[in-house]
Formats: structure tokens, sequence, C-alpha cells
């Protein structure tokens, strides 16, 4: 799939501009190559999908975290205990 | 109904069983699972606070009784008889900590109701202001708990991922850490950054696959 065009991708690089798309990095231009992509490639456009709809489903999930220091801070306390 | 439909789901995740053995209770009768209290913080802090914060909605509080929950685990690690994995065990006794919970703060104030109040949370963990602009009193409803099996479950995906992964899709996806910030302060550049992006949301989804897709 190494078409050496600027327009053309590889499906690797297709599969990047996808995740900066979740997380909505990917520049207009690059947008416009991963469509070009997603036109000709049955596999990236399958993964664009499921990467779309994971996006969706973490958003729809509310994930909540505890930052890196909070977890220091547990582990520390923890430590003490024992 | 919530208990039971949870049940049913963690019945299709794999468990992470430790492997090291700190605490070697009898060895007569091998246990099926160990405890092995210098992991939990990193495997199961995150997935314990996701099902505290559901319960109390407040970071403060929840990441309170996760550190409790901890602290009631090695207490009485003596007591654990390996048939459950660790992740259960830890999560039964923090459903305990969510109800002594409940029970004191209405010991204290004297009133028999419970009620979410979702505007006394602290701003600084997740999204509050979409919470507030939803009924909270939606909280009965059917996608409500699925929201957060689907939590739990993603949760305990991402537990199962290589701990550098873990960490930057952590930042990435549920912090919303800045590509910059998470390269300055893990000290690699974009590309490697998208690399790993990449290879944990490709292993998430194969692990959400059979349930969620």
């Amino acid at each position: 799939m190494k078409i050496g065009s600027k327009i053309m991708i590889s499906c690797e690089k297709a599969a990047t501009i996808c995740n900066k798309t979740q997380y909505e990095e990917a520049s207009l231009l690059e947008k416009m190559k991963l469509r070009l992509h997603l036109f000709m490639c049955k596999t990236c456009s399958k993964f664009t999908k499921q990467n779309t709809k994971f996006t969706v489903l973490c958003e729809k999930a509310n994930l909540q975290s505890l930052s890196e220091q909070e977890k220091l801070k547990m582990k520390q306390e923890l430590t003490n205990k024992s | 109904m919530a208990a039971l439909k949870f049940t049913q789901n963690t019945k299709n995740l794999q468990v992470v069983t430790s492997n090291s053995s700190t605490f070697e209770n009898n060895s007569e009768r091998m246990p099926l699972h160990q405890l092995n209290p210098d992991t939990w913080v990193d495997l199961y802090a995150d997935y314990l606070f996701n099902f505290a914060v559901a319960r109390v909605s407040d970071a403060e509080i929840a990441k309170d009784l996760v550190q409790e929950t901890f602290f009631a685990g090695l207490k009485s690690a003596k007591n654990y008889k390996g048939d459950a994995s660790e992740r259960t065990w830890l999560i039964a006794i923090l459903k305990r900590k969510v109800i002594d919970h409940y029970r004191k703060i209405n010991s204290k104030k004297g009133k028999a109701e419970v009620r979410m109040s979702y505007s006394s949370g602290s701003d600084a963990q997740g999204d509050w202001l979409e919470e507030q602009v939803a009924d909270p009193f939606s909280t009965l409803e059917n996608s409500v708990i699925e929201n957060e099996e689907l939590g739990m479950a993603i949760q305990s995906c991402i537990s199962k991922l290589p701990k550098k992964q873990a960490k930057v899709f952590t930042m990435k996806t549920i912090q919303g850490i800045s590509t910059e910030d998470i390269c300055n302060e893990l000290g690699i550049n974009p590309s490697n950054l998208w690399v790993m992006i990449h290879r944990s949301r490709t292993a998430l989804m194969g692990c959400l696959n059979e349930n969620w897709f």
C-alpha cells in the first residue's frame, strides 16, 4: 500500500490519523487524506468505525481515574500501615 | 438489580491473578488466588475508584473509601481464603465501606433519606458539569447501570494492559491531558505516544469486543 505520492497514505499512517481524530488532534489535511484512504481501504474503514465507537463508549462510561500523585500517596500510606 | 447485572458481566472478564506469594496463608491447600498488596494500587485503584464514585458521587469521599478498602484488605489479609480473585475480594470490602459511609452520614445528620447530590462534588475530577445538566434523579434508569458496567469493564481491561500503555491511555483519554504535556512528563516523543495509544486502543477494543461491540 505504499504509493510515494503526497495524498496517498499507508494503512499505518491512516491508523495514526484515525487515532488522532479520536482526540480531535488531526489537521484538516490529515483528515482529508484519511477520508481518501478510507474510500479505498476496507480494513481501515472498519477500524475507523470501531475506533470511533470505542471513543463513544469511553465517553458514555464517564471514566474516572486517580492521578499519579494520588496513587503514590495511597501507596505510601499503604506501606506505612503494613 | 445493579449488583445482579454486574456479576453476570464480570464472568466474561478474565481476572488478573497475582503471581508473587507475599501472603501465603496455608500451604496444605493450594489457594487459587493470592494476595499481593504491593500491586493493589496500580492494578485496582482506578477500578475501585470508578465503583465508588458511581455510588457516592463525590470524588474526595470515593478516594477515601478506596484507601480505607486497601487498609481493611491489608488488615484482614489473613482471612482471605483464595477462593475469589483479589479484585472481587476488594470490591466486596469496598461495598461494605460504601454502606458504612451512608450509615455514618445518615446517623450524623439524623436523616433517613439518601439523596444523591451532584453539585457537592469537587470539580477536580471528571466532567461534572455534564452530570449536572442531566437529570440527577435518573439514577435508577437502566442506561446508568449499563454505563457503569461499561466503565468497570473498560477499567478492568485497562488494568490488563502493559503498565506504560495503561498510563498513557489513562492520561490521554480519561484525564484528558494534552499530547505535549504527556510527552514532557514521560519523556517520549509524539510519534511514540501515538504508537502506544494505538496499541492500547486496539488491545482495549479486543478486550471489550465480546461484550460491547
